[in-house]
C-alpha cells in the first residue's frame, strides 16, 4: 500500500523529490558527464568502465557511432569520422577552411552559411555532430541513474563568442536535453574546488589538454565570478609531449627511418605510456617491436623527460604572463591556481606552474574530470536539489557587443566584462524621407574595425512608419541572458510600432531548423515522435501548474483581486484539460496562455519580494 | 527607471558603497535567473528583465559620475555630450597644460615629476567632486546646470588620471 505524503501548511504540496541533473564537459578531445549522488559529485562511466568519451563521431550508411568505436575508424575512414568538432562550432565554412585547411572532411560548397559535411548518412553540420556526443552522454546518464534527466549544465570555453554558445545551445536542444545553464569551463573548475565559497580572490585556471592550452584569470568578489583575461594556444598540448619522447627514442636507438604507420602508432602509444609512468616514478622503460620483429628498448628518466619538454612548458608560462598582463595584475595577486586537463598530471608541469605562480597548484581532483564535476555541482543547485544553498554565480559578457557604424567602424553597445544578464537600448533614426527599413549589423569583439570582429547577425528593421528623415526614433534593445546569449527587439518610439526584425543567421540555425533537426534525430516512427512531444508538453504543463499553484497559495490572496485569480485559475484548468488530450501543439498554446495571463502576477511577486528584502523583512527572518 | 527607487535608497550623491553592495547581493539572490532555472517561462522572463535592471542600476549607482548624471536625468536635466561647449576657458587652459606635462614626462621618463602631477590631478578631482556634491545638493535650476558642467569637466579629469596611472604602471614595470 502506498503511503500518503502530507505537506506542511504553506509548503508546496509536492513532496520533496530529488531531481536528476547532470553536468557535461563537452570537450574538444574527450567529453564527460557527472552528477551529484549522496552529496558527492562524480563522473559516470560507460558499461565498460570508461569515464572519458572520445569526442569522435563516425557516420556510415548503417549507423552513427560515437566515442571509442568511432575513434577506431579514424584512420580507416577519415572523411566520415568527425573529431574535434568543437573547433567548428559557430564557424562559417570559409572560416573553417582558412583555420584548418587540412581537414579530411568533404564540405558542401554550395552555401556560405552553416557548414555541411557530406557523409554516407547524409549531410551533417557541426551542431548535429555535437548533438550525437551529447546524446551518447545522455543515454549513459539515464542508464546509470535509471530515470529521465530534469536538466543539464554544459560547459563552454570562457572565450566562446555568441555564435559558438548559440551553436552549443542548439546542439543541446537537438540532443533532447533541457539546458539549465551554459557555464564557463574555468569557472566550473573553480566551483569543483569549492572556491566559490571563499571570500575574495583571484584564481588562475591552467588547462593543458591533449592538443590545446588555455589559461584563464578569474576574479571572485562577493559571489561574482568575473573572467578577467583568457589566453591560450590551440596547437599545444600533451600530444606534443608524446611526440618529443618518440623523437628522442628514434634518435637514441638509431631507429631506421621511414617507420610504417602502425610502427609510428605503437611508438606514440609507448611514448604516452612512458609519459604517464613518469608522473609517479623517476624512470621508465620504453619498448618498440618493429614489423620485422626486431625489438628496441630504452630507459627514460624523469630528468631527461623534463629536458625534452622544458621549452613547451615555458611556452605555456609565457602565455600565462601575457594573460596576467591583460588582466592588469601581478603574479602575487593570484590566490589560487587550479589545474585542469590530463596533461597537468605531468610532474614537470605542476612544478613549473607552481614555481611560476609561487603557489602550490590545486591538483586533488582528477584534472580530466574537474570541469564536469564543477558543472554537476552547479546543475544540482540549479535544479533545486539544494534549496538552502545561496551560492550564486554571476557571469560576465566575455566579448564586447557592438554595431557597425559609418566607415566600417564598430560602436560598442555592451562592453566586455559587463555582468549579465544585461539589457541596453540604442536609438537609431532614418536618414531619408519616407525610409521604411534599416539594416543593423551586430558584431562581437574588442577591435575597432568591422572586419576584425565576429559578425553575429544582420537585422533588417522593416515596417518603420514613413516619416521625414530623422523623425523616426527606433529603439533597438539588446538583451544578453545568463548564458551570454543575445536577443534583439526593436520599436519605433513615436508611434509605438514594433518594427519587425528579420534575423539572417550567418552560421546559426533558426528555431524551425532546430525543431526539424530535433525531429529528424529521433530515428523512430512518427508515432514515437508524437508520443515524445506530447509527453514533453505534458511534463511542461505539470511543471507550470505546480509552480504557479505554489505561487498562488503563497501570494494569491495578497497580490491578486478575485477576478484576476479566477482568470489565472481558469487558464490553469483549461491547460490541464488540454494536457489530458493528445495534441502537443494545443498544450503548448495553452501553456503560453497561462504564461501570458500570469505575467503580471509574477511581476508583482518579484516586486514585492524585492521590497520586503530591502526593507529587511526577509521571509527567513520572520 | 529610477535606480534609487529600485534599490530603495533616498536619491542623493552621497552613498554608502558597502550598503549598496549589500543591497545588490540581496537583490541578486532574489532575481538572478539561476534562481528560476525550473520556474515557468513567465517567471523566468520577469526575473531576467528585473535582474538586468538591477545590474544596470548597480553600475550607475556605484560610479559617482554616472550616479550624478542619473540624478540630473531624474531632475529632467539632459546632458548634451555631443556638444560639450566648454565655457570655462581657465579649465581648458589648465587641461592643455597638464597634457603637455604628460607628454614631457612620457619622453623624459621622470617618475618624480609624474608623481607630482598625479598628486595635483588627484587634488583637483577631489575639489571638483566636492563642488559637484554641493551643486547637486542645492538642487536649483542654476545649480543643476552647473552640476552638469562639472560632470563634463570631471570626465576630462578622470580620463587624464587614467592615463597617468597607466604611465605609472608602465614605469614600474620597466624597473
Amino acid at each position: 500500500m502506498a503511503f500518503l505524503q502530507i505537506a506542511e501548511p504553506g509548503q508546496s504540496a509536492v513532496p520533496h523529490q530529488r531531481k536528476l541533473a547532470v553536468g557535461i564537459d563537452l570537450g574538444t578531445t574527450n567529453s564527460l558527464v557527472a552528477t551529484v549522488r549522496s552529496g558527492q559529485a562524480d563522473t559516470l562511466a560507460d558499461a565498460k568502465g570508461f569515464h572519458l568519451l572520445p569526442s569522435v563521431v563516425h557516420y556510415s550508411d548503417e549507423r552513427v557511432e560515437v566515442g571509442r568505436l568511432a575513434r577506431e575508424q579514424a584512420s580507416m575512414d577519415p572523411a566520415n569520422t568527425i573529431s574535434s568538432v568543437k573547433r567548428l562550432m559557430g564557424r562559417s565554412v570559409s572560416d573553417i577552411k582558412s583555420r584548418y585547411p587540412d581537414l579530411p572532411y568533404r564540405f558542401c560548397t554550395s552555401s556560405e552559411t552553416m557548414p555541411g559535411i557530406i557523409t554516407p548518412a547524409g549531410k551533417v553540420n557541426p551542431i548535429q555532430v555535437s548533438a550525437e556526443i551529447l546524446k551518447a552522454l545522455k543515454l549513459r546518464a539515464e542508464m546509470t541513474l535509471g530515470d529521465e534527466l530534469t536538466g543539464v549544465v554544459v560547459t563552454v570555453p570562457a572565450y566562446f563568442d555568441d555564435a559558438q554558445r548559440q551553436a552549443t545551445k542548439d546542439a543541446i536542444r537537438i540532443a533532447g536535453l533541457k539546458l539549465l545553464r551554459l557555464l564557463n569551463e574555468p569557472t566550473a573548475a573553480a566551483i569543483a574546488y569549492g572556491l566559490d565559497s571563499g571570500e575574495e580572490g583571484i584564481i588562475a585556471v591552467y588547462d593543458l589538454g591533449g592538443g590545446t592550452f588555455d589559461i584563464s584569470v578569474l576574479r571572485l568578489s562577493k559571489g561574482v565570478f568575473e573572467v578577467m583575461a583568457t589566453g591560450g594556444d590551440t596547437a599545444l598540448g600533451g600530444d606534443d609531449f608524446d611526440q618529443r619522447i618518440a623523437n628522442w627514442f628514434i634518435s637514441e636507438q638509431n631507429l631506421p627511418t621511414g617507420l610504417s604507420a602502425s610502427e609510428r602508432r605503437r611508438l606514440l602509444d609507448a611514448a604516452k605510456a612512458a609519459k604517464e609512468a613518469l608522473s609517479s616514478q623517476t624512470e621508465t622503460n620504453l619498448q618498440l617491436t618493429l614489423d620485422d620483429g626486431t625489438t628496441y628498448s630504452g630507459e627514460l628518466t624523469a630528468l631527461q623527460f623534463n629536458d625534452l619538454i622544458g621549452d613547451l612548458i615555458k611556452q605555456t608560462l609565457k602565455t600565462c604572463r601575457r594573460a596576467l598582463k591583460d588582466a592588469g595584475i601581478d603574479k602575487e595577486d593570484i590566490s589560487n591556481v587550479v589545474m585542469v586537463g590530463g596533461s597537468t598530471r605531468t610532474l614537470a608541469v605542476r612544478e613549473q606552474v607552481g614555481t611560476f605562480f609561487a603557489k602550490t597548484p590545486l591538483t586533488s581532483i582528477d584534472p580530466d574530470k574537474v570541469v564536469a564535476i564543477g558543472a554537476a555541482l552547479q546543475a544540482d543547485i540549479l535544479v533545486g536539489n539544494k534549496p538552502e544553498s545561496d551560492m550564486l554565480l554571476l557571469d560576465v559578457l566575455p566579448l564586447s557587443l557592438g554595431l557597425e557604424t559609418m566607415g566600417g567602424l564598430v560602436e560598442k553597445i555592451i562592453p566586455r566584462n559587463t555582468t549579465i544578464p544585461v539589457a541596453r537600448a540604442q536609438e537609431f533614426t532614418t536618414f531619408k524621407d519616407g525610409q521604411t527599413a534599416m539594416m543593423v549589423h551586430v558584431l562581437q569583439g574588442e577591435r575597432e574595425l568591422v572586419q576584425d570582429c565576429r559578425s553575429l547577425a544582420r537585422f533588417n528593421l522593416t515596417d518603420i512608419p514613413p516619416m521625414v528623415a530623422g523623425a523616426a526614433h527606433i529603439r533597438v534593445t539588446f538583451q544578453v541572458d545568463a548564458d551570454g546569449l543575445l536577443s534583439v527587439t526593436a520599436m519605433e518610439k513615436s508611434t509605438g510600432v514594433q518594427a519587425s526584425i528579420e534575423v539572417k543567421p550567418a552560421y546559426g540555425l533558426s528555431d524551425d531548423e532546430v525543431t526539424r533537426m530535433l525531429q529528424s534525430s529521433i530515428q523512430h516512427a512518427k508515432d514515437d515522435m508524437h508520443a515524445r512531444m506530447l509527453r514533453e508538453q505534458q511534463v511542461e504543463a505539470d511543471r507550470v501548474r505546480e509552480s504557479l499553484q505554489a505561487a498562488l497559495n503563497a501570494d494569491g490572496d495578497a497580490l491578486l483581486d478575485s477576478d484576476e485569480r479566477l482568470a489565472i485559475e481558469a487558464a490553469i484548468d483549461a491547460m490541464m484539460q488540454t494536457a489530458a488530450g493528445d495534441d502537443p501543439g494545443a498544450i503548448e498554446k495553452a501553456i503560453e496562455q497561462v504564461d501570458a495571463i500570469s505575467q503580471a502576477f509574477a511581476q508583482r511577486r518579484m516586486d514585492r519580494s524585492i521590497r520586503q528584502a530591502l526593507a529587511g523583512h526577509t521571509v527567513d527572518e520572520l | 527607471m529610477n535606480y534609487f527607487e529600485l534599490y530603495d535608497l533616498a536619491p542623493g550623491f552621497e552613498l554608502d558603497l558597502a550598503d549598496l553592495s549589500a543591497r545588490y547581493q540581496r537583490l541578486q539572490q532574489l532575481t538572478h535567473p539561476d534562481k528560476f532555472a525550473t520556474a515557468s517561462d513567465a517567471q523566468k522572463r520577469v526575473a531576467m528583465q528585473k535582474n538586468a535592471q538591477i545590474n544596470d542600476a548597480f553600475q550607475v549607482l556605484k560610479s559617482p559620475l554616472l550616479r550624478a548624471e542619473h540624478m540630473l536625468m531624474l531632475r529632467g536635466i539632459e546632458l548634451r555630450h555631443d556638444q560639450t561647449t566648454m565655457q570655462d576657458g581657465g579649465f581648458l587652459m589648465q587641461q592643455m597644460e597638464w597634457r603637455e606635462q604628460l607628454d614631457d614626462i612620457r619622453a623624459s621618463r621622470d617618475s618624480h615629476a609624474l608623481e607630482l602631477l598625479q598628486d595635483e590631478v588627484t587634488a583637483e578631482l577631489k575639489r571638483r567632486h566636492q563642488l559637484l556634491a554641493e551643486f547637486l545638493h542645492d538642487n536649483t535650476q542654476d545649480s543643476n546646470q552647473r552640476a552638469g558642467a562639472e560632470i563634463a569637466k570631471l570626465k576630462f579629469l578622470v580620463k587624464l588620471n587614467t592615463q597617468l596611472d597607466d604611465l605609472y604602471d608602465q614605469f614600474s614595470e620597466d624597473l
